[in-house]
């Protein structure tokens, strides 16, 4: 199962670029995962058939990147992992929706391919935010960053609970199923009855552990509320991040900047 | 300080699905001693452990810990005064940094930041973690893990730590370095163990539970001594009473 241990590697490696000390790095996560937010509302909430606006927005995963110094192969590589997913959801866009709205000529490309683009490109920028922001920032401050701006306590003390245990729980997946492919030769074994009892022979381990999870808790007198101490400020460099991009994503949200771009070049030209 | 501080009266515990686990186990420890609970595989050493903090409750029987009985309602206090460290400790470490962990149980008994924020160094310095501290758990290798779940307990302030298999699964390096630091508390301490050496070193004491029984209670050596009995009990001489091999089959 070199596949799970392989990604396992690959989770910890992202929280630990969070640890780096950049410029980006150094800001308070609120203020980070604020901007993000406003960029994923920004991408999301244009219409099904746009396209050429969404393509600026580049700009704030590539400056990330850059600034952060985050390795971009890595994070491409990431995103990639989910194209298959979006795939799946937008594949019968060109086959149900057939209207034609570009005529290239003798190509004529139907409303249903430009929308079923434009759900890529919206996935790649919102979830290449989405890491960027892990990667900067930790998994831990933004799960307490998100508490501190009014999310319920007991969502980010879930979230935190499943981070931790995603390690702890598939390298116990891993182990199952490397013991499983051992004794099966090298054949399928019993198929997907063997993988059934596997699966719920996991469920029980981690309700079992959940359960000794919870004694440690109460042992150490857990009564239902999570303490942190963390101090951070949201200071005036924030305040500038926050501001500056999010009159970026409205600006570009608003005026069609890839338009503007072309027409003054073709309008140069002509 | 004389005074018995562990009681354990007839305790018998039965689990639901009708599996006896302890029929008939009663003890008595004073301030300051170091017991060791041994026995086979399914002796009833982990469910006597649980009822020591109340994780389980007795089916019969009683446990008095100080002068307090073990109850609903006095049971956050005697949490405060039984530091348990789990056998597993995954199942220990659950916050998100080794800090956090520590601070997890100083915050919930009401103390301020900065006094948690001592009380974590020292013991973390304690048990020689303190370089740790911003790391998440999931990073540390087996023996960190086992040193920070100590100090997440001691952060606690017990009168009274008790371990479940505290050396299993460490290299011999880190399984002496906690024998040293367990050496060190003035607590009193109780461990189940499989690791008799350990038991040897470190406690004075030991009690061998058998199917749920009391087979013996008495000084460690003079125990391990008795051959007939710790066969009885599926057990075997520590290696390092057993004499050397290598000599031997010269002799």
């Amino acid at each position: 199962m070199a596949s799970i241990h392989g990604a396992i590697l690959d989770l910890k490696r992202l929280d630990l670029l969070a640890d780096s000390n950049t410029c980006i790095h150094r800001i308070d996560a609120r203020a980070k995962v604020l901007v993000t937010l406003v960029f994923i509302v920004s991408v999301v909430s244009f219409g099904k058939y746009e396209l050429t606006a969404l393509f600026p927005f580049i700009i704030f995963p590539v400056v990330m990147i850059a600034l952060a110094d985050l390795p971009p192969l890595y994070i491409v590589r990431k995103v990639a992992l989910l194209c298959p997913f979006v795939l799946v959801v937008g594949i019968f866009n060109p086959v149900f929706d057939r209207e034609v709205l570009v005529q290239l000529g003798t190509l004529s490309i139907s409303a249903g391919w430009i929308s079923f683009v434009s759900i890529l490109v919206r996935s790649i920028l919102t979830v290449g935010a989405a890491f960027i922001l892990v990667g900067v920032t930790g998994f831990t401050a933004v799960c307490q960053a998100l508490e501190r701006m009014g999310m319920p306590q007991v969502f980010a003390v879930q979230l935190l609970f499943l981070y931790r245990y995603i390690f702890v729980l598939t390298e116990e997946g891993g182990r199952a199923s490397r013991a499983r492919e051992l004794r099966s030769c090298g054949r399928k074994g019993l198929g997907i009855r063997s993988f059934g009892s596997l699966v719920g022979h996991l469920l029980l381990r981690t309700w079992q552990r959940a359960e000794r999870i919870h004694m440690a808790m109460l042992a150490r007198g857990f009564t239902g509320e999570f303490h942190s101490y963390r101090q951070s400020s949201f200071g005036k460099t924030e305040i500038w991040f926050v501001l500056g991009w999010s009159t970026l994503f409205i600006m570009l949200r608003t005026q069609n900047v890839s338009q503007f771009l072309g027409a003054l070049v073709t309008g140069l030209f002509s | 300080m004389s005074h018995h501080i562990v009681e354990v009266r007839n305790l018998q515990h039965v689990y639901s699905d009708g599996t006896i686990a302890l029929k008939d186990v009663s003890f008595m420890l004073t301030h300051g001693e170091s017991v060791a609970i041994i026995g086979a595989n399914g002796a009833g050493k982990s469910t006597l452990l649980q009822h020591l903090n109340g994780s389980l409750e007795p089916s019969g029987g009683s446990i008095h810990i100080g002068h307090t009985p073990l109850s609903k309602s006095t049971l956050p206090d005697i949490r405060r005064t039984v530091g348990m460290v789990f056998q597993d400790p995954d199942d220990q470490l659950f916050m998100p940094t080794v800090f956090d962990d520590v601070a997890f149980g100083p915050f919930n008994l009401g103390l301020s930041v900065a006094d948690v924020e001592q009380r974590v160094m020292e013991v973390l310095e304690q048990v020689g973690a303190s370089h740790l501290r911003a790391k998440p758990p999931y990073h540390l290798s087996g023996g960190e893990k086992k040193r920070v779940a100590i100090a997440t307990v001691l952060a606690m302030s017990p009168d009274i730590l008790v371990m479940d298999e505290p050396t299993s699964g460490l290299d011999p390096f880190a399984r002496r370095q906690l024998m040293a630091l367990l050496q060190d508390f003035h607590h009193t301490k109780i461990f189940t163990s499989h690791d008799l050496d350990m038991v040897l070193d470190i406690c004075e004491r030991t009690i061998i539970l058998h199917e749920g029984l009391v087979k013996a209670d008495g000084p460690t050596r003079e125990i391990f001594r008795n051959e007939a009995l710790l066969s009885s009990c599926r057990l075997e001489k520590p290696l390092s009473m057993q004499g050397c091999p290598i000599c031997r089959d010269i002799r």
